[in-house]
């Protein structure tokens, strides 16, 4: 369970998060929708532990512990996963040889036992099979010369692969073709459990065809303005944020 | 896994090979004239067209002065108080393990060499199957402690010996090649080493033969305010293959120390010369206080056709470095090769690059440089393609990648391109990336620590160079990144 409370924090001197209250309930995926530069990207970094932002106030808990207290990795181990928006280019740094340290570093954090590269490969391309990514993915180099789609998929493989109990995807499916947009929706249903949640932002309603959220929120002026079922999604799409950013002014 | 590598991975912190050795040296007084020339030549037991060059070299070396043109900078060195030759006290040969200064075998332990090797090296016998396949010449100094392997290297033919006893032994060999490739006048420091070397490595590869295991050499200064200059000749006959490894490390101290290497590489014919250093000498303390003065001239002649020399070097250690590992490419189609690590963290100083000066038709180059700064450290890139008229068809390609972690250091590149062939092809790619706050903060948010993301970013950056060094060698380099490296972000 997530439960956000009061969430403020900062860039600079400019106040992005401005009083986020959201409860995530094990189990459930939440939509975040809103207009361009409302947070959403600033929620999922704050969630995720980058320092460029600073709280300014609230708190943040996850399954019982503090996240705004953790490091990065710390919050990677307790389950969170955020796919960025903008996916991050590693040049020179093989892809599965990323993946295999993240995935060991997140299981000698639980106490497991690392895998090697054998076990991790066979891992590896079993995943990719199911996302209809092609092999030669892992030997590229994280996302150098990896196009946009690419990108997003490859987000997804480490989300696959990595397990998160609380995953947040940044407009995964910006930039994805229909099938690709399916193969996405496929990977978060897959990891779907009554111990996994998800915060999906998304400009789109066809992803959430694919993923029927419990709940939808509009962020706006880093506010929640608004709160509601997968209807609200469908109206949105229909008439745009004016009607909603009206009625909360 | 070498013991090497697995020490190494104990280290989390520092300068783990600061440590000095106490063993009864042999020492001369400080200071440099004629006289310590001489006392060198006496205790070398070498002959007099020796020391006659010694001489010479001492006279040329006085007529010259230090160079200015290297983006480094520190206190003019006082050639008069240093000590230009330190040795162990001779001893009769040990016949076991226990008769071996057992400070010379802790030395050896620090320095990580595998246990079979120490007793080898401490001139022990060792039982013949148990042998690595590594012969070590251990430079302690400035004399040659042991030689190990002289036995099945002489079955093939392939010298490998401390370069005094080739002077001895061999004289024909060292005086028809010595100085033929690094003249004594060519720089203030290869002639200051010309005058005063005290030890170094020879290897003479003969025709059609291939050495059938790495030659290596482990370097270390030890005694106060010695400066080291060894002098190294491999030589590889045509058809030859030689793969050399030269690590280094030295003790942790509050004075300077010099170090002023030359290195001489000749292939004929069909040759292959490996030449792989991994250096991590002592760079000096966070306030930039301490460490070693590098200037090394290191320079190949690729003297026949198809002939080859490549150079990889990891730098990590040192106050200052000063090198230019380069190629000379006579034969027609041979080719040159270069490629370079070289990381500075805190107030150290790296100046290094290449030379590939192509003489004959079809010679090609590569020169990859990969130059890692952080802390307040400079490091420069300084690389010459030279295409003289005759180097008809040659080609180089040259990459420079800089990496900067933090924004207080700097890194910069000076290629000096001349071609005076038209068909002469030189191409020059130059990269700055940065390993900023959004890259780890992605590494980081996949579980990786903010260290471990560091080492991944930085071997993904070297890696077009460490897969050039010997398996070991590469594993160990890949060590080294990470301990320079440690506590450089954040
Ligand atoms: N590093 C930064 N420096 C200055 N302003 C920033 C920085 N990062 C984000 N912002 C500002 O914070 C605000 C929120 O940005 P954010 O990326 O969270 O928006 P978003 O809702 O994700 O928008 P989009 O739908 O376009 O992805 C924007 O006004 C943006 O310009
Ligand atoms: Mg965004």
């Amino acid at each position: 369970m997530l439960e956000i409370r009061g969430l403020a924090a900062s860039i600079g001197d400019k106040l992005i998060l401005r009083g986020i209250d959201l409860n995530v309930p094990d189990g459930e995926v939440h939509a975040i929708m809103g207009p361009n530069g409302s947070g959403k990207s600033t929620l999922g970094y704050v969630l995720s532990g980058r320092d460029d932002f600073t709280v300014t106030g609230g708190s943040v808990l996850y399954n019982g512990l503090d996240l705004l207290d953790m490091a990065p990795e710390a919050r990677a181990a307790a389950g969170v996963f955020l796919a960025f928006q903008a996916p991050i280019e590693l040049p020179g740094v093989n892809n599965a040889n990323f993946l295999r340290t993240a995935l060991n570093a997140i299981r000698r954090a639980h106490g497991e036992s690392e895998l090697d590269a054998v076990q991790f490969l066979k891992l590896a391309r079993a995943e990719t099979k199911r996302l209809a990514m092609p092999d030669d993915m892992l030997k590229r180099n994280v996302n150098v010369g990896f196009s946009g789609g690419e990108k997003k998929r490859n987000e997804v493989l480490q989300m696959a692969l990595l397990r998160p109990s609380l995953a947040i995807l940044d407009e995964t499916d910006s930039g994805l073709d229909i099938d690709a947009l399916k193969i996405v929706a496929d990977g978060v249903n897959a990891l779907r459990s009554p111990t996994f949640s998800a915060l999906v932002i998304t400009h789109h309603q066809r992803l959430l065809d694919h993923l029927v959220p419990n709940r939808v929120h509009v962020l706006a002026g880093g506010r929640i303005i608004r709160s509601g079922g997968p209807e609200l999604a469908r109206e949105l799409e229909k008439s745009g944020y004016a009607g909603v950013l009206a009625e909360a002014a | 896994m070498s013991t090497t590598t697995e020490a190494l991975d104990t280290i989390n912190s520092g300068y783990k090979w600061g440590f000095e050795t106490d063993i009864e040296m042999d020492l001369a007084p400080k200071g440099l004239n004629e006289d310590i020339i001489r006392l060198i030549s006496a205790r070398k037991e070498e002959p007099e067209w020796m020391l006659e060059g010694r001489l010479k070299a001492f006279s040329q070396w006085q007529k010259m002065a230090e160079p200015v043109w290297a983006r480094v900078d520190h206190p003019p060195i006082d050639y008069q108080d240093l000590h230009y030759y330190a040795a162990p006290k001779k001893k009769p040969g040990p016949k076991s393990l226990d008769e071996v200064d057992p400070e010379l075998l802790k030395m050896y332990e620090k320095l990580g060499i595998p246990l079979k090797e120490r007793a080898i090296l401490a001139g022990v016998e060792a039982d013949p199957d148990e042998r690595p396949q590594i012969a070590v010449d251990a430079v302690f100094d400035s004399v040659s402690v042991a030689t190990t392997f002289r036995e099945s290297l002489a079955k093939v033919g392939v010298i490998f010996c401390p370069i005094s006893e080739a002077v001895r032994d061999h004289p024909d060999l060292v005086r028809q090649y010595l100085g033929t490739v690094v003249p004594v006048a060519d720089n203030y420091f290869s002639a200051l080493n010309a005058a005063v070397f005290t030890d170094g490595s020879f290897c003479y590869i003969p025709k059609g033969v291939r050495c059938p295991m790495e030659l290596s050499t482990y370097f270390r200064i030890n005694a106060r305010n010695t400066g080291q200059f060894e002098r190294t000749l491999i030589i590889a006959e045509a058809g030859a293959h030689v793969s050399y490894l030269e690590g280094c490390t030295a003790p942790q101290r509050d004075e300077n120390q010099l170090h002023a290497a030359v290195v001489e590489l000749i292939a004929m014919d069909d040759a292959t010369i490996k030449y792989s250093t991994v250096q991590n000498w002592y760079p000096g303390d966070e306030n930039g206080r301490g460490g070693i003065y590098n200037f090394v001239t290191k320079r190949g002649a690729c003297r026949g056709a198809r002939s080859k020399i490549s150079w990889t070097q990891v730098e990590t250690g040192s106050a200052i470095t000063w090198k230019y590992p380069s190629c000379v490419l006579i034969g027609e189609d041979s080719v040159g090769e270069f490629y370079s690590v070289a990381v500075t963290t805190h107030h150290q100083q790296a100046d290094t690059g290449t030379k590939m000066i192509h003489i004959g038709k079809g010679s090609r180059s590569t020169i990859v440089s990969k130059g890692i700064s952080a802390g307040k450290s400079n490091n420069t890139y300084r690389g010459l393609v030279r295409m003289l008229p005759s180097a008809t068809g040659a080609r180089n390609h040259t990459q420079c990648d800089s990496l900067l972690i933090g924004d207080q250091c700097g890194a910069h590149t000076v290629p000096y391109i001349e071609s005076r062939n038209p068909s002469a092809k030189v191409e020059h790619e130059a990269t700055t990336s940065k390993i900023d706050e959004e890259k780890l903060f992605y590494c980081r948010q996949r579980g990786l620590s903010e260290e471990d993301a560091v080492n991944l970013i930085v071997n993904g950056f070297c890696k077009e160079v460490l897969k050039e060094l010997p398996m070991e060698f590469a594993v160990e380099a890949q060590k080294l990144l990470a301990v320079s490296l440690e506590g450089s972000v954040g």
